[in-house]
């Protein structure tokens, strides 16, 4: 988790908006929700789950580095109003981006039913904060080490046949989590909003790169989302496409594995300009 | 007339079977006596018709007779009287619609080769001299926001700080230079020069802050109301076209501008020294027939591919690139397919490219741009294995700014609406050139829009009252 010091970022930044960073002068530009702001403080927070060479580069960071660049706040901002009842889902590494979402929708009036969860008890976090701006609260793990035993899924599957009437239902995650979502919603009908994170380069509309293809439309992720309908998302197209560079990375991963220790901390980056 | 005056001095080049390994520069420009010797082939024509082919009308004559005393430093300050990027433009200008069409020695014979002159005189003050920047001029307290750093904003940029107005420029990449750095690789336009070129805007006092989109970071009504008495906006035509067929979103196909900007923004052909991937494919298509599709066509050969071929839909004469950079590429082994145009890209059942269904091509009547439409043949389907495809035909306008900037008119397209002569826009203060004016077009047209626009918006500052 990294709290960084960016105004100007901080200043303008809504709920479902990200950042592209670069580490360093041979870094790639990678995409980063931003988890929570603070415009009076300047500072942003993210929060990085370590799967490849630039990641990992990120958690060796210690407090007071600089980071190289900075871009943001990037894509649409989630559409936050009052629609009543709806229910926020975060798996994994999503709870993140789903929290500001959480905080916003209650401020706009909704009734809240927030579900998060994780393979283990270890990766979960944020569970007070989460719950501090919801209604209801429904923690999952899939070994069933905190909160219900199972998918984020089933607990949403359950909330959705409790309720006589669920609005909207926005879900953040994994590829695969969202697209187990989606089809829960199916059925019933309820408006389901996902985010989605192919692979980016400029994250300005420029390469297509992040193409994604919604209803029948090819959608550039980047400047018409991240979020979409996501009962008109190609989520299968959207995991191939996710897999592009698998043997680069490796071969990126082989070489920065060496001084690498994993480790979760909280610090402060700045980035200055 | 003697015989070495009706041809070009030949410029040396790499060894394409050499080149087409390495991303060093193809060409290797004149040596002092090649370039003397050239420009020993001006007639001196009193009308000098080739300056006003010219976008910005360099005194061509003038430098070419300084070129024939030898006084190198001499002939470059009379060029960059005119023109702040004389590396680039020397380069990549295509020097054969412009100033070489209307040489008159060109009319029986072959033109003087003003581009690589120009380049040369560049090269030479580079090379021999510390570039020292002007005088500053006193201030004027004015500010300008320029958005974009590509040749339009970084030459308004140039030219509104030597009128002593404080600019600033706003950036979305990591790096300034537009298609310079992320569009024309390195082996046609060192990186290194374009940096220098930038430096020297900096060198007027020019600010540059990278890292800012313009519209999300800070949108242009912020920019106006935060001191900015004029804004100058100069985003370019970065949003690339696909040809909507089926498989387009399959692994292995890219727009151009994507793979482009992998290999050269982010040094891709260098991976993993740098950590930016690219697919290096075996065997390549390119779709297209313009300056982009020759560029990648040429930068996947070099990262290795055993055969790239260039789809293209209509035939050699109406090949919109740079006639050289067509000679380059044919040289170095792409295969080009005339006449030829996509049909749909097939998978590999697992979401990758396998090949691409193409279609013969004929000429028929000619449509609104004068070129003749290509029409297809029945039954000339024929695929193509691949393991790459780029799609190379054309960019539009990011739609991303104007959205994001209420009163800005657009047309149809989602160009900015602009004034030809002043680049003034819908919004008071508010000026634009360059491709986001005119679609894709050329550097040296962006930057003579912008040297228009610099003078309407030096008046428009030294007039309003704000
Ligand atoms: C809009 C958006 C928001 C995101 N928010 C977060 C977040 O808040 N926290 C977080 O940990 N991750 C987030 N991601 C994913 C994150 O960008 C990738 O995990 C990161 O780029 C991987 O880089 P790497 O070098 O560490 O791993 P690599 O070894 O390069 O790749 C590992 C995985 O990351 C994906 N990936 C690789 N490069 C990119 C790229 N340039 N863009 C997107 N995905 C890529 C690959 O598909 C692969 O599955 C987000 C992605 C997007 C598009
Ligand atoms: C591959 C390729 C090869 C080419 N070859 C040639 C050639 O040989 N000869 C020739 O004359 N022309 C060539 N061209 C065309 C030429 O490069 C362009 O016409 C020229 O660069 C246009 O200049 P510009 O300043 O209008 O825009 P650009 O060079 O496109 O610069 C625009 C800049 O604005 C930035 N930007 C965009 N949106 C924002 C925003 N919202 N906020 C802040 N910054 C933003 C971009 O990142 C970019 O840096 C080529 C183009 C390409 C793509
Ligand atoms: S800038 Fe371009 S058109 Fe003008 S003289 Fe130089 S090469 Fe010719
Ligand atoms: S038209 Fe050709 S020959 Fe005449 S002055 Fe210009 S460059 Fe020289
Ligand atoms: S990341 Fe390049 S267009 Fe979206």
């Amino acid at each position: 988790m990294f709290v960084v010091e960016t105004p100007r970022i901080a200043r303008k930044s809504k709920p479902g908006q990200f950042l592209v960073v670069r580490v360093d002068e041979r870094g790639e530009r990678i995409p980063l929700t931003i988890a929570d702001s603070d415009a009076e403080k300047g500072i942003i927070t993210l929060v990085i789950q370590e799967v490849g060479k630039s990641t990992i580069r990120m958690g060796v960071l210690r407090e007071g580095d600089t980071l190289l660049d900075l871009v943001g706040p990037l894509g649409k901002p989630s559409h936050i109003d009052y629609f009543g009842k709806v229910v926020l889902v975060g798996g994994g590494i999503g709870i993140a981006p789903i929290y500001p979402v959480v905080k916003a929708m209650k401020y706009a009036g909704n009734s809240v039913v927030s579900i998060i969860g994780a393979r283990t008890k270890e990766l979960l976090f944020w569970e007070d904060k989460v719950k501090e701006f919801s209604d209801e609260l429904l923690v999952t793990t899939d070994d069933g080490s905190c909160g219900h035993k199972g998918f984020v899924t089933d607990a949403v599957r359950e909330v959705v046949s409790r309720e006589p009437q669920v609005d909207l239902v926005v879900a953040i995650g994994p590829v695969i989590m969202m697209k187990a979502v989606a089809e829960v919603t199916r059925g019933p009908a309820i408006q389901t909003i996902v985010s989605l994170n192919p692979i980016m380069v400029d994250a300005t509309g420029m390469c297509g790169g992040c193409r994604v293809t919604v209803g029948d439309r090819t959608k550039f992720a980047c400047v018409d989302g991240p979020e979409f309908d996501g009962h008109l998302v190609d989520f299968d197209e959207l995991m191939r496409r996710r897999k592009m560079y698998v043997d680069e990375e490796k071969t990126a991963l082989q070489k920065c594995r060496l001084n690498h220790v994993a480790t979760q901390h909280t610090f402060r980056a700045e980035h200055k300009g | 007339m003697e015989e070495w005056k009706k041809h070009k001095q030949p410029m040396r080049r790499q060894d394409p079977h050499v080149r087409a390994r390495n991303f060093d520069e193809v060409a290797l420009g004149y040596t002092e006596e090649e370039a003397v010797q050239e420009a020993e082939r001006c007639l001196a024509c009193k009308k000098s018709p080739c300056v006003e082919a010219c976008p910005v009308e360099i005194d061509i004559l003038g430098f070419i007779e300084l070129v024939q005393q030898r006084d190198f430093l001499g002939a470059a300050r009379k060029i960059k009287e005119k023109n702040a990027l004389p590396a680039i433009c020397g380069r990549v200008c295509p020097q054969e619609d412009q100033c070489e069409e209307l040489c008159v020695l060109g009319k029986k014979f072959e033109p003087v080769s003003i581009g690589r002159l120009e380049r040369f005189v560049a090269d030479w003050e580079a090379a021999n001299t510390e570039t020292l920047a002007p005088e500053r001029p006193a201030p004027t307290g004015k500010r300008v926001a320029v958005v974009g750093s590509g040749p339009a904003g970084l030459t308004v940029a140039a030219d509104l700080a030597n009128l002593g107005h404080s600019v600033t420029i706003f950036e979305a990449f990591h790096k300034a230079g537009g298609v310079l750095v992320y569009g024309i690789p390195e082996f046609r336009l060192p990186k290194a020069i374009v940096q220098r070129e930038v430096e020297f805007v900096k060198s007027l006092g020019v600010e540059l802050r990278l890292n800012y989109l313009v519209g999300r970071t800070i949108t242009v009504d912020e920019l106006l109301a935060q001191g900015y008495q004029a804004v100058f906006i100069a985003v370019g035509a970065g949003l690339p076209y696909f040809m909507n067929i089926p498989g387009e979103n399959y692994n292995g196909v890219y727009s151009a501008n994507e793979f482009l900007t992998r290999s050269n923004l982010m040094k891709a052909y260098r991976f993993p020294e740098y950590d930016t991937p690219i697919k290096r494919g075996k065997r390549v298509a390119v779709v297209g027939g313009g300056n982009v599709a020759m560029d990648s066509a040429r930068t996947a050969l070099r990262l290795g591919a055993e055969h790239v071929y260039n789809v293209y839909r209509r035939s050699r004469q109406e090949m919109p690139a740079r006639e050289e950079e067509i000679e380059n590429a044919i040289e170095e082994g792409i295969d080009i397919r005339f006449l030829t145009n996509p049909t749909r890209i097939l998978g590999d059942g697992k979401g990758w490219v396998l090949a691409i269904e193409c279609i013969k091509m004929r000429l028929g009547e000619p449509d609104q741009s004068g070129r003749r439409r290509p029409v297809p043949i029945e039954g000339s389907e024929h695929t193509i294995d691949v393991d790459v495809v780029i799609m190379a035909i054309g960019n539009g306008a990011n739609p991303l700014l104007p959205s994001t900037t209420p009163g800005l008119e657009t047309n149809k397209w989602g160009n900015i609406v602009a004034d030809e002569d002043t680049g003034k826009t819908s919004m008071e203060g508010v000026y634009a050139g360059g491709d986001i004016v005119t679609g894709a077009a050329t550097v040296i047209s962006a930057m003579g829009a912008a040297r228009r626009s610099a003078r309407a918006i030096h008046d428009y500052l030294m007039t309003s009252r704000k």
